[in-house]
């Protein structure tokens, strides 16, 4: 609710923030689907949410086709490269998955960086002109929004799904699960689909808020940083990595004011996180609750 | 049913089975049993596909078995719970249960239906029939080991086995837990017609309930017979008594 007036009463930039915020949060939720409920070690997430914002921006900039074919395509095309990256990564298991998966992310990187006459290499694609209705500040902010929320619902759906449980099945034991009759490895792949095209709509959301896309987008680095918005907010919590990502995205604008080392101040973060909020903020919110309900139940006995 | 011949299967060079036979009929209760280390929980381990084999040939109604991946062994109809505990340890006894269940009605990839409506009805009647219903939303890390070892046979009973295998059923169980087991498998034998395959060290629970015996030692068949066939067996004493005599 107070979501849907924030442009009535914040100023222009504090809009623009909250919707970057959305996209990310969105970036690190569907991260989490298969980080904290598959339990896999996606370590190159960001090449999908690249891949995401690069179909929109090329479909707006090299074809003559609706810029709504594009952001149809963006979960699509990540789709399709989750699939293939998926299909090579998973037969190996935890740690091998995840380097095998940064290697073939960064070379998708590195033709993203260097094929000029096609993506504009390492400056990008700059000015991408989005339909009129959400070009505005308020009107990116919406559509943001509007798409965070669907994706939200249906991602909650997929968790709370057959699937959603076998996929947490799969995590918790893969040896028992393929005993009891399930495809672990195609449980595994169907979950990085998802959570590609996931990271895709989050990557059509962020050109309309920028306007624009460069391969620091697909860049490990970013990666990384969504992997600590979901170990910050709480890989066990469906919202945790919303939470996280907030947190992140405020603390680099805030402290970006002030010193352009904020990630040191990122590092301190992240220290005190582990030493004290292992399960997270969220998580540790919800525990807390949970302690404070059961109390009071006991009390009552 | 089940016909197992001549399997091989060896570690680094050590032969952990050097020629396992086994035979097993439809509504038998079959017991495996042999001293510590003679390839009983490898030669399950191969049946299920946990393992890969050497050689051998593993016929599971007449079709070849051996080398195919556990999913697909599962999917065939064996079932199987472990000898150390195998369980979804962060689920409910429920949700561990429901998960066998949705995956042998092929729900496992249902994106967009509730799994809080999904195969209730099915895993309520099996942890009734294993009286875990009480502690179904227990998280299952946190049961005692005999509830767990329960468990293990609630999750296997999930995929609607023909065959049945288990692994020590009643390692580590209190006498009381070990002679409700006993009673349940007599139950699944006689009125659901499953066909059980179990390892055990405890004799009196064999003898009581096996309807033929299989005997194992350093990873060979000696015997597959009747239980006074291989009570009076002199091969099998020897199996035994040697082993007491070295362990003396």
């Amino acid at each position: 609710m107070l979501l849907l007036l924030a442009p009535r009463f914040l100023p222009r930039f504090q809009v623009y923030l909250t919707g970057l915020i959305l996209t990310t949060g969105l970036l690190a939720v569907s991260l989490n689907l298969v980080l904290g409920l598959g339990g896999m070690y996606q370590f190159h997430h960001a090449v999908f949410y690249g891949i995401g914002a690069y179909t929109v921006a090329l479909v707006i900039t090299k074809t003559v086709l609706s810029p709504w074919i594009g952001f149809l395509l963006a979960p699509v095309v990540s789709a399709l490269f989750s699939l293939v990256i998926g299909l090579i990564c998973v037969r190996l298991s935890k740690l091998y998955f995840g380097m095998l998966q940064i290697s073939l992310g960064s070379l998708v990187w590195a033709v993203v960086f260097r094929w000029y006459s096609f993506t504009g290499g390492d400056d990008g694609i700059h000015g991408i002109s989005v339909p009129d209705i959400i070009s505005s500040t308020d009107g990116a902010y919406y559509f943001s929004l509007i798409l965070t929320s669907i994706c939200l619902i249906v991602m909650q759906r997929i968790v709370n799904s057959p699937f959603g449980r076998s996929f947490q099945a799969v995590r918790d034991n893969p040896v028992r699960s393929e005993a009891v009759g399930i495809n672990v490895k195609r449980v595994q792949l169907t979950g990085m689909v998802i959570s590609g095209a996931f990271a895709g709509i989050a990557g059509s959301m962020f050109v309309v808020i920028e306007g624009s896309v460069f391969p620091e987008l697909m860049f490990w680095t970013l990666s990384l940083e969504i992997i600590i918005m979901c170990l910050l907010g709480g890989w066990f919590t469906f919202l945790g990595p919303m939470l996280g990502a907030a947190i992140i995205v405020l603390l680099r604008t805030v402290v970006g004011i002030y010193t352009e080392y904020w990630t040191m101040v990122l590092g301190f973060v992240l220290m005190l996180l582990i030493l004290f909020l292992p399960q997270g903020v969220l998580g540790y919110f919800l525990e807390s609750c949970k302690r404070g309900g059961g109390k009071a139940v006991r009390e009552e006995k | 049913m089940l016909l197992v011949e001549n399997l091989q299967k060896s570690f680094d060079g050590f032969m952990a089975v050097s020629d396992a036979r086994l035979e097993v009929e439809k509504g038998e209760v079959i017991a495996v049993i042999g001293p510590n280390g003679a390839g009983k929980t490898t030669l399950f381990n191969l049946i299920t596909g946990q393992l890969k084999a050497d050689g051998g040939k593993i016929l599971f109604k007449g079709e070849n078995i051996a080398g195919l991946s556990p999913y697909l062994i599962c999917r065939k109809g064996i079932g199987r719970s472990f000898q150390v505990v195998n369980i979804f340890s962060r689920l409910t006894v429920f949700e561990n249960v429901r998960v066998a269940v949705m995956s042998c009605n092929k729900r496992t990839f249902s994106l967009f239906s509730k799994a809080k409506e999904t195969s209730v009805y099915e895993t309520g009647e099996i942890l009734k029939s294993l009286g875990l219903t009480e502690k179904a939303d227990r998280i299952s890390g946190s049961l005692s080991h005999g509830d767990q070892k329960v468990l293990e046979m609630a999750i296997a009973l999930g995929n609607r086995p023909e065959l049945l295998i288990l692994d020590e059923p009643t390692a580590g169980m209190s006498p009381e837990e070990t002679r409700d087991t006993l009673e349940l498998m007599k139950l699944l034998s006689r009125e659901r017609g499953i066909t059980i395959l179990f390892c055990e060290h405890d004799m009196e629970l064999v003898f009581s309930i096996a309807n033929r015996i299989m005997v194992m030692q350093h990873g060979r068949t000696i015997i597959q017979g009747e239980p006074d066939v291989v009570r009076n067996d002199t091969r099998v004493q020897e199996a035994y008594l040697g082993e007491a005599d070295e362990g003396s």
